[in-house]
């Protein structure tokens, strides 16, 4: 078996290309089925969610820092901050709180 | 308009990018340890642009996986955007041309998702081409850098730019909750269920992309059966 990178770097590419494309090629009208558009509607906010934690906490050096991120957050966002003052926020949370366990 | 979804692309794409370039820095350092040089990480960052898939690519790499292995590790990593790529279906205007859906498809990735479905209406493809061209040329440039300067970064900077993404997130995430208690009851259900997963053994042993897909699947028909969207709700 030949180990070439670029061939390695080729194969996730073209894997990865084919699966962000195929479903926006295939659905071309909207959906009409009542359960699979409350599906869709419903899949960002837990793909999103799923995704944040616990792994904010595995993100950081203390995961104590991780999770006073995701409060943070939470709480400036539910005060209505948007994308950047909340993603500020929570780096500054890390880089305080790490600061001071240290 | 068409300025405006410039000139808000790349404000977003700027945001984003900044969180790319730290996490591509420091993916940068498991390409070095695959043997890659700091252009052939570069490219594999522009056409992949996917954290969890990259990571296995590059374990893959210095493994010396087969190419089907790393077929299919790139597959499982990056099943999520199949599902993401349906629900932006639902937000494509349907006269827009299918070249769009081509480029719009490439370029997906957790946060383009996150701020395109964000933005109310059809979706804007010079939105999202202005957002994802900068923060994508960011994340291919924190990988080269990354495996360039190894580890220079204090780890102190790495970790606190590291979670800049996940703010993001729940930037995105919180205020729909705001207005839809059973959005905001599958986020709460979301973070529970994705934390005991972590706990449970054997299920832990699931790679978070796996463990991301099978709770997305899971909780998100739950919450379609318990209250389907009325008609108004995708036209908003």
């Amino acid at each position: 078996m030949q180990h070439n990178t670029y061939i390695y770097i080729f194969i996730a590419a073209l894997v990865s290309f084919i699966i962000r494309v195929l479903p926006l090629t295939l659905i071309r009208k909207p959906i009409s089925n009542t359960f699979i558009r409350s599906f869709l509607y419903y899949v960002p906010y837990v793909t999103l969610a799923v995704m944040t934690f616990p792994a904010i906490t595995e993100a950081t050096q203390s995961p104590i820092a991780g999770l006073a991120a995701l409060v943070v957050s939470i709480i400036a966002a539910l005060y209505g901050a948007g994308l950047f003052p909340v993603a500020v926020m929570s780096c500054l949370t890390v880089f305080i709180i790490e600061w001071i366990i240290k | 308009m068409d300025k405006k979804d410039i000139k808000e692309g790349l404000h977003d794409g700027l945001m984003i990018g900044l969180g790319y370039f730290a996490v591509a820095f420091s993916l940068g350092f498991a390409a070095k340890r695959a043997g890659l040089a700091p252009i052939e990480g570069a490219i594999a960052s522009f056409f992949n642009h996917a954290s969890a898939g990259e990571y296995g690519l590059y374990t893959s790499i210095a493994s010396l996986a087969t190419y089907a292995e790393v077929a299919l590790i790139t597959l499982i990593a990056n099943a999520r955007y199949l599902l993401m790529s349906c629900s932006l279906s639902q937000r494509f205007d349907p006269k827009a041309p299918f070249f769009h859906r081509l480029l719009v498809g490439f370029g997906i990735t957790d946060e383009f998702f996150g701020v395109s479905i964000a933005r109310p209406g059809t979706l804007s493809p010079t939105h999202f081409y202005s957002c994802a061209l900068l923060a994508i040329l960011m994340w291919s440039s924190g990988t080269f850098f990354g495996i360039w300067l190894g580890n220079m970064l204090p780890s102190n900077v790495v970790s606190a730019l590291s979670v800049s993404l996940y703010g993001m997130f729940i930037a995105i995430i919180i205020p729909p909750c705001k207005k839809d208690k059973v959005v905001a009851c599958a986020v709460a259900g979301s973070f529970a269920l994705s934390y005991l997963c972590t706990l449970i053994p054997h299920v832990n042993e699931l790679s978070s992309g796996t463990r991301t897909i099978i709770l997305t699947i899971l909780i998100a028909a739950v919450a379609a059966i318990i209250k389907p969207v009325k008609e108004e709700s995708y036209a908003a």
